[in-house]
């Protein structure tokens, strides 16, 4: 009992450590996520302002990059995000989530990719009474 | 005695670290709900942003220059939530409280330039009535727009309560909640710009 006791003080004192000294907040964190972020939020908008890049589907291709690596970097830097944050379940919960992001994007655009030559075939009586 | 703790039934394993915050957990649980609900419109724009139905497109209705302003707001207001964190650790109750304000004054600025924008859409005739695209592009826009919203009015509810109460250990957890919560809408609005502005123009 009296162990048991001492087991719950010893937590309680840790919970009250965690919240005090817990966050990882720096100003050098916040500062070098601030600048990576505004670097590959400036080169995706130039290059689409300015058509930088003559092909659309490669200008696709580079722009979703700077935006994944961005995200990357807000993660790390402003949210804080390490393995090991809550004893690693934040991290389980990103995985899990970003598995069915995947799912629900990609397979929405692999299914609908034919939307149009899915649909009822529309007759010209039709059309011509289509509001 | 040893024989009695090597029988007892053991409810935990010593070794096993639970949770530090269960605060901290669940909010992040629930933005990654809130992932799925914009993950979900994003899918409804992805299908649908080119289907004009005779209309406007993204690249005769977008205005970069207007996005590009839009988005350097919510960056600002992200590193400025973040020195009030850091003034939040040195449990400095002025500064903390002058930058969340000069953060929901950005945040504020980012709505409204939001509205303005929706206005001028609509007063066009491109309403989200007018197409499939304009549809998917006023509930994806609009959802992240609203969330900001809310995140202001909490920001002015958490400024009331430091003021009253000072940065007590219930109102750093509030606070760190709703840092969480805006550098959250930062990430969306980083998909919203790629995936609906920048990628809208392309032809």
């Amino acid at each position: 009992m009296s162990a048991d006791a001492a087991h719950h003080a010893e937590h309680g004192h840790h919970d009250d450590h965690d919240e005090q000294h817990g966050l990882h907040a720096t100003f050098g964190g916040y500062a070098i996520g601030f600048v990576l972020a505004v670097i590959l939020t400036a080169i995706p908008f130039w290059i689409v302002m300015s058509k930088a890049i003559e092909s659309s589907g490669f200008t696709i291709v580079v722009i979703l990059a700077f935006a994944a690596v961005q995200i990357v970097v807000h993660m790390v830097y402003f949210l804080h995000m390490t393995p090991k944050a809550e004893g690693g379940w934040s991290m389980m919960a990103l995985a899990f989530t970003i598995i069915l992001v995947v799912i629900t994007l990609s397979g929405s655009l692999w299914v609908m990719f034919h939307l149009k030559s899915n649909m009822m075939p529309v007759t010209a009586e039709q059309m011509r009474k289509a509001p | 005695m040893a024989d009695s703790t090597a029988t007892a039934p053991a409810f935990y394993v010593t070794g096993e670290h639970h949770p530090e915050n269960g605060t901290l957990l669940g909010f992040w649980l629930y933005l990654m709900s809130d992932c799925l609900v914009f993950a979900c419109l994003f899918a409804a724009y992805g299908v649908l942003g080119r289907n004009y139905a005779g209309g406007p497109t993204g690249a005769e209705l977008f205005d970069l220059k207007l996005v590009a302003l839009n988005t350097s707001l919510l960056l600002l207001s992200s590193i400025t939530y973040g020195f009030a964190v850091l003034e939040m650790q040195r449990k400095r109750v002025v500064p903390t409280q002058a930058w969340l304000l000069i953060t929901g004054l950005l945040g504020a600025g980012f709505v409204g330039i939001e509205l303005t924008e929706f206005a001028h859409l609509i007063h066009e005739g491109a309403g989200p009535q007018r197409s499939a695209f304009l549809s998917s592009f006023f509930a994806l826009v609009g959802t992240h727009g609203l969330h900001v919203t809310f995140g202001i009015l909490w920001l002015l509810v958490l400024m009331v309560q430091v003021g009253r109460f000072g940065l007590m250990a219930a109102n750093r957890r509030r606070l760190m909640c709703l840092s969480m919560f805006w550098h959250f809408l930062d990430v969306v609005w980083i998909g919203v710009f790629t995936f609906v502005y920048l990628m809208g123009v392309l032809p």
